[in-house]
């Protein structure tokens, strides 16, 4: 519905090869300190890439630059390009603030407002001046995050009454009730317990049908559960800092049973982490 | 100690082993402080509460609840009332607290949300918190002698223009409402401000985080998530202030004319009961001095209604806006 891209300038060119984002990373600057390097990363429409690899590899870096959260660092600097349906969201006539309402993100740490679960939900909604029915979206969204059954009776209470992996789903009904072009989950489940991660790890199977997913994770098993393409990050230790890369990229069957690369081979059998 | 010591643990060539009789001596120590010091607050205020009450008894049983309600102060006659009083007390810091809460508001998100570099926010923070520390009588010589004369021809001006409307309807001949609560609002503006700080502050950045994820500009974010989460704190801070500039006295004894007469006009003289008490008591006779005693009492019960009623607020308002615990 409001997921209108094209609106964001004249001029775009038609997304290719079901390609939505095309990072294209040259290098990421915190203050003077190289973060991340050389990373080509496009992400492919209604289908959940993952980003793994060891810490400090820049994944979530990586993902955080594909809706501008990270300018919220005043030290942060990006150099590339991160191409979403043909505009360069980094290009100066470009409002992050636009990007966001696209891009939405879920975030390792559940942080829903101090406020009903309802008005949770019905946030973004209200921020984009959305006139219809509330109530039937704000249910639609609860409903596709798998949370429905379990909040319909106390959508008043606060959503900071709900347990961890509640207030991640709650977090995830949030970020799609405004129907969003893509996706950005940051670690989702990396603060939940087991039975809640698997609800959460079902449900973006069941997202990817509507929307793109880009997802960092740092449990490989979980990778190779839900992500359809992988992207393999290392550090590159040599210039005395610790700098992040792109190593390998490809279908997650490939990546995890024969990678191209012997860095690759050796982190997904966990002879390192 | 009434704890099992495990003697029969292998101790050899191991450090470890139960508190002594002086560490537990030192913990029933300290608990005994903390429940004296807790305990001798609340003593302090019941005391103050009876001894007070004994004084206002003799007044309080010849006057009765007409004290409250009539509006003229006469030695002479022996007729107390305290109605303008009560009237001027709670309309100065209304606008006091109207004035000082938005611009102590408005200066805590200036301070926290990013608009100044960490360290000038840190510079400007202690500057506010300075501004606490100027004596309340410094207060009342800059309104006597800067700010009466700056506003007199403002004051002047909308009461030539406006005095239609009841705010205007008198001229501002020197001391009155509006230097008084003008300076009431300075002065509750450091609590305002700081109080209101430290709740901003105390938000996790992953709320922040979570508002601009959703595409939130920086001033939705501000209003709609930064304030309504630190509701709770921001209403302590106002209430801290509302309470402070009810008892507010040298200031206000200095500049609000001390005139017991009760009119909606912010150009108007007016009076407080803590000016009142300030400025009646050094030449009381002990019939003037049980009628003060009753006031005073008066002043203490609204104060503790006001705090009582702010603490019901904040309790709602963490109840709606905080997890339940």
């Amino acid at each position: 519905m409001n997921a209108n891209p094209e609106r964001m300038t004249a001029g775009t060119a038609p997304a290719r090869n079901g390609i939505v984002m095309d990072c294209q990373l040259e290098k990421v600057f915190y203050g003077d300190f190289l973060a991340v390097r050389d990373s080509k990363v496009p992400i492919e429409k209604n289908k959940i890439t993952g980003f793994i690899g060891p810490s400090g590899c820049g994944k979530s870096t990586v993902l955080r630059s594909l809706n501008r959260m990270n300018d919220l660092i005043p030290i942060f600097r990006f150099q590339g390009k991160v191409s979403y349906h043909g505009q360069d969201i980094y290009d100066k006539k470009v409002d992050p603030v636009v990007v966001r309402r696209y891009i939405g993100m879920v975030f390792q740490q559940p942080n829903p407002f101090a406020m009903s679960i309802y008005d949770n939900v019905a946030f973004g909604l209200r921020l984009n001046g959305f006139k219809g029915n509330l109530d039937e979206r704000v249910e639609k969204a609860l409903h596709g995050a798998a949370i429905w059954n379990e909040v319909k009776d106390k959508l008043k209470n606060s959503g900071l009454s709900l347990s961890g992996g509640q207030q991640q789903r709650l977090c995830i009904a949030r970020a799609i009730a405004t129907e969003p072009d893509v996706l950005l989950m940051d670690e989702p489940c990396s603060a939940l317990d087991p039975i809640a991660t698997r609800r959460v790890e079902e449900l973006m199977v069941e997202l990817k049908e509507k929307y793109t997913i880009a997802l960092v994770t740092h449990n490989m098993q979980q990778a190779i559960r839900v992500a359809d393409t992988t992207a393999f990050f290392g550090v590159d230790i040599s210039q005395g800092s610790r700098t992040g890369y792109l190593v390998e990229m490809g279908p997650t069957k490939k990546i995890f049973e024969e990678p191209e690369q012997q860095l690759t081979r050796q982190y997904v059998r966990g002879e390192f982490s | 100690m009434a704890s099992h010591q495990f003697d029969n643990v292998d101790r050899s060539g191991s450090v470890s082993g139960p508190p002594s009789e002086g560490d537990y001596a030192l913990d029933r120590g300290f608990r005994g402080i903390a429940w004296f010091s807790a305990a001798l607050i609340l003593a302090l205020v019941v005391y103050i509460v009876i001894e007070i009450g004994g004084k206002a008894m003799p007044a309080i049983a010849e006057h009765g609840l007409g004290f409250l309600t009539s509006t003229s102060w006469n030695v002479q006659t022996g007729q107390f009332g305290i109605l303008p009083q009560i009237w001027g007390t709670l309309y100065s810091s209304l606008l006091a607290l109207l004035l000082g809460g938005v611009f102590g508001i408005a200066i805590a998100i200036f301070l926290t949300q990013d608009f100044l570099p960490n360290r000038l926010a840190a510079v400007f923070r202690t500057i506010i918190e300075l501004l606490a520390a100027i004596p309340s009588v410094v207060f009342g010589l800059w309104g006597i002698y800067v700010l009466i004369p700056l506003l007199r021809p403002v004051a002047n001006w909308l009461h030539a223009n406006f005095g239609g409307v009841p705010f205007f309807g008198t001229s501002l001949s020197g001391p009155g409402l509006a230097p008084a609560a003008l300076v009431l609002a300075i002065m509750i503006l450091p609590t305002v401000a700081s109080i209101s700080v430290d709740a901003l502050r105390q938000i996790p950045y992953k709320v922040k985080e979570a508002a601009y994820g959703m595409g939130t500009t920086r001033w939705e974010a501000i209003l709609k998530v930064m304030l309504p989460t630190a509701s709770s704190g921001i209403l302590a801070a106002l209430v801290l202030g509302f309470g402070r500039a009810l008892g507010e006295t040298m200031a206000l004894a200095m500049l609000i004319g001390n005139s017991n007469q009760i009119s909606l006009s912010l150009f108007a003289p007016a009076n407080t009961l803590a000016a009142l008490l300030a400025s009646s008591f050094p030449e009381a006779g002990p019939v003037e001095i049980r009628a003060l005693m009753y006031a005073a009492l008066a002043l203490l019960a609204i104060t503790l209604i006001v705090n009582a009623v702010g603490l019901a607020v904040m309790k709602f308002a963490t109840r709606k806006f905080e997890a339940e615990r």
